[in-house]
């Protein structure tokens, strides 16, 4: 009964020196990503990712949370997740359509690609469509130059993709 | 561990190995082909048939044909094929056991494959990235043995400055000279690290070696941490590589659990942990003091060299920083020794250099090729040339590399022949352009790069690029004058001279490049 009661509230106290207020779980596990990089400071951009992970993009709250937790300015916090193109501070849509405008892929008619796709869905590059099921967003370079065009459909590689094919894989997503 | 260990875990493993070895690439390439699917297709058909006591299907890494991909090679028989669907998988086994199958050969005495010289590939795709016993087995680990064991540190280094090696990453620093600064620094806590941020668009090479040899990387890490003196490694890594990252860890885990990694490496006085560290898409930090910022986890902004991160890197201490395809030479240098290196190449760029082939050309995928092979033979003889046209220009290096013209195709590759052209040797990136290319657009590519890769911090490469974009953007819309495009040469030596980092540096190169070569493509612009 002793040995209960010392456990719950061993684990109340360690619950509650670190917990975000609101109660998600998903704290819980950025707060063991954080304990397993000991705190370190120099870990900040694997915690981000991680928080993106989980949460889907980094809210001011989230950001004040990791700069709580890592001591470390709220400025560096946004600094970081702000130079770093993959870290995104607004909402992603269901689906993600990302297109790689490399060399390789520019060179085998990416830009064309981009613009039916973007007409197709009728947003730009970098936005989310109104009904937030698909988010359309460029690559620098995912490295598949061997077959090229290539485009990243919720975290799959495709390769070869012409404009037509593209459109028919998200037609699905936003109809 | 002991050596006696080593070897007899690579005599275990080869006596396990099947007489029949079907390879499956399962790189990003072929996976984005549905290759997954075609190995677990011909897993069950060898089941099916009654095959398992001698044919093994193996998941390798990329062996290089990435545009016919999915590939699947079969050893020893070297027959290989190419564009394998699932549902010719099956058939492939069957073709093992006197039948027929639909699947496309390929045919492996191309000269794309045979004017290969493979030393950093050796290993990719013959061996599964995600077993360790594998790498053993094809000599893995031997080399770091040797050096732990045979040789002091400063031979070590000794050796790798007689092999002539040179950085791989674009700027061909010697590697020995980089390693003998950082070596010379008094004792104390020092690094190692691995830049994988291949940022260049285009190039792949050092996403290939790492997801097909991560170990032959892992290796030259510590051999590396042994000869400078330093007991700790960072790998940089792309986040847009998950495949590389995943098949790190694995890697790192394994040799740990060896002991080939960790405390006491090879039961020796020698520690060296590897901690990954994952980027977040920033093309400068591939620039070294940008990656060491970025290390510690700050934003990628580059800072003033000297002190050069030899004496002054990663949180104020001696830092080795060496290119992902640098490090994977290092352990068949000290295994095959300085000489047999050095008479690989030419005078001043030894050994060889994997390039990734993109663009307009028939044959699409990474080589590995001698220094010294001829622009012409990669494009023309191992490429397949253009498909339906002629080639007008080759890119290499990327954003900070330049255009060179069909007519100097005969040049030979190597740092100081592409340097004279106003190109560099770079990472590797080799986009071929056609006819129908615009080299002005082409131009207009990279300074769109730049202008969003520039960290910002100083005010020629983040208010130059800019300009430059706009002045490109101006002559392709046909609205600009000749006082633009002076304007334009003279922004891009203003540029080139003044700026604090390499981005900056050479972020002109391919509008320099191109106004050399092609600059009636300019002027036509202008004057219509």
């Amino acid at each position: 009964m002793d040995s209960t009661s010392v456990k719950v509230k061993g684990k109340a106290t360690g619950v509650t020196a670190t917990a975000h207020p609101s109660g998600d779980k998903r704290f819980k596990v950025l707060d063991v990503t954080m304990k397993r990089h000991r705190y370190q400071q120099d870990a900040l951009i694997e915690i981000l990712h991680k928080a993106q992970e989980l949460f889907g993009y980094l809210e001011d709250d989230l950001l004040l949370y990791v700069a709580h937790s890592l001591k470390l300015p709220q400025s560096k916090v946004y600094g970081v997740a702000t130079f770093y193109h993959l870290f995104s501070l607004k909402p992603k849509g269901v689906h993600t359509c990302v297109v790689c405008t490399g060399t390789a892929c520019y060179v085998k008619g990416a830009q064309t690609l981009l613009a039916t796709v973007e007409k197709f869905a009728n947003i730009h590059a970098g936005e989310t469509t109104p009904d937030n099921q698909l988010s359309l967003t460029t690559a620098r370079c995912i490295g598949a130059c061997g077959i090229a065009p290539a485009v990243v459909f919720d975290g799959k590689v495709a390769s070869q993709v012409t404009p037509e094919a593209a459109c028919d894989r998200i037609k699905d997503w936003i109809s | 561990m002991e050596l006696t260990e080593l070897l007899e875990i690579g005599e275990k493993e080869r006596k396990q190995q099947k007489n029949i070895r079907v390879h499956c690439c399962t790189s990003t390439g072929c996976q984005a082909a549905n290759s997954l699917l075609v190995k677990k297709e011909m897993e069950q058909a060898v089941v099916a048939n009654g095959l398992s006591d001698r044919v093994q299907v193996v998941g390798v890494g990329c062996m290089g044909f990435c545009g016919m991909g999915p590939i699947v090679e079969i050893e020893p028989q070297d027959t290989l094929y190419e564009k394998v669907t699932p549902e010719q998988a099956p058939s492939i086994i069957e073709a093992l056991n006197g039948g027929e199958t639909t699947a496309l050969k390929g045919d492996p005495n191309h000269p794309f494959f045979a004017k290969q010289l493979k030393i950093v590939r050796e290993n990719s795709g013959k061996i599964d990235p995600e077993k360790i016993e594998e790498y053993i087995a094809n000599g893995g680990y031997q080399a770091l043995y040797h050096a732990l064991h045979e040789m002091t540190p400063a031979e070590v280094v000794q050796e790798i400055t007689k092999s002539g090696l040179r950085g791989r990453g674009g700027a061909g620093f010697p590697t020995g000279l980089k390693w003998a600064t950082v070596a010379k620094m008094p004792t104390g806590q020092k690094y190692v690290i691995c830049n994988g941020d291949e940022g260049d668009p285009g190039a792949f090479m050092d996403r290939s070696v790492l997801e097909s040899d991560p170990h032959r990387v892992l290796e030259g890490m510590a051999i590396a941490g042994y000869a400078i003196g330093a007991n700790q490694g960072y790998l940089y890594v792309r986040a847009e590589y998950p495949l590389a990252i995943h098949r790190l860890e694995i890697a790192i885990k394994q040799g740990k659990k060896l002991g080939l990694l960790g405390s006491q490496v090879f039961g020796s006085s020698f520690d060296f942990r590897i901690d990954i560290r994952v980027g977040a898409g920033a093309f400068v930090c591939g620039e070294e003091t940008a990656l060491i910022s970025s290390v510690e986890g700050g934003r990628g902004n580059p800072r003033p060299r000297p002190p050069y991160p030899a004496q002054s890197g990663l949180w104020g201490n001696p830092t080795l920083i060496n290119n992902v395809e640098t490090l994977a030479n290092i352990a068949p240098i000290i295994d095959r020794g300085a000489d047999w290196f050095a008479s690989i190449g030419t005078e001043k760029s030894k050994g060889t250099k994997i390039f990734s082939l993109t663009g307009k050309i028939r044959n699409n995928g990474l080589i590995e090729v001698p220094m010294g092979i001829s622009l012409r033979e990669i494009v023309e003889n191992m490429g397949g040339g253009v498909p339906g046209g002629s080639v007008k220009a080759v890119q290499t290096g990327g954003p900070s590399g330049g255009c060179i013209p069909a007519t100097a195709l005969d040049t030979p590759v190597d740092y100081e022949s592409l340097a004279k052209l106003g190109s560099i040797m770079g990472s590797g990136g080799m986009v071929v352009l056609d006819q129908d290319s615009s080299m002005v657009e082409i131009a207009q590519f990279y300074m769109d790069f730049c202008r969003g890769e520039t960290c910002g911090k100083c005010i020629p490469c983040r208010a130059g690029t800019v300009q430059m974009y706009q002045a490109l953007t101006k002559i392709l819309n046909r609205q600009a004058t000749m006082d633009d495009l002076e304007q334009l040469d003279q922004l891009c030596e203003m540029v080139k001279a003044t700026s604090l980092c390499g981005l900056g540096q050479s972020a002109p190169n391919p509008v320099l490049s191109t106004l050399r070569y092609f600059r009636h493509e300019y002027l036509e612009l202008i004057s219509h």
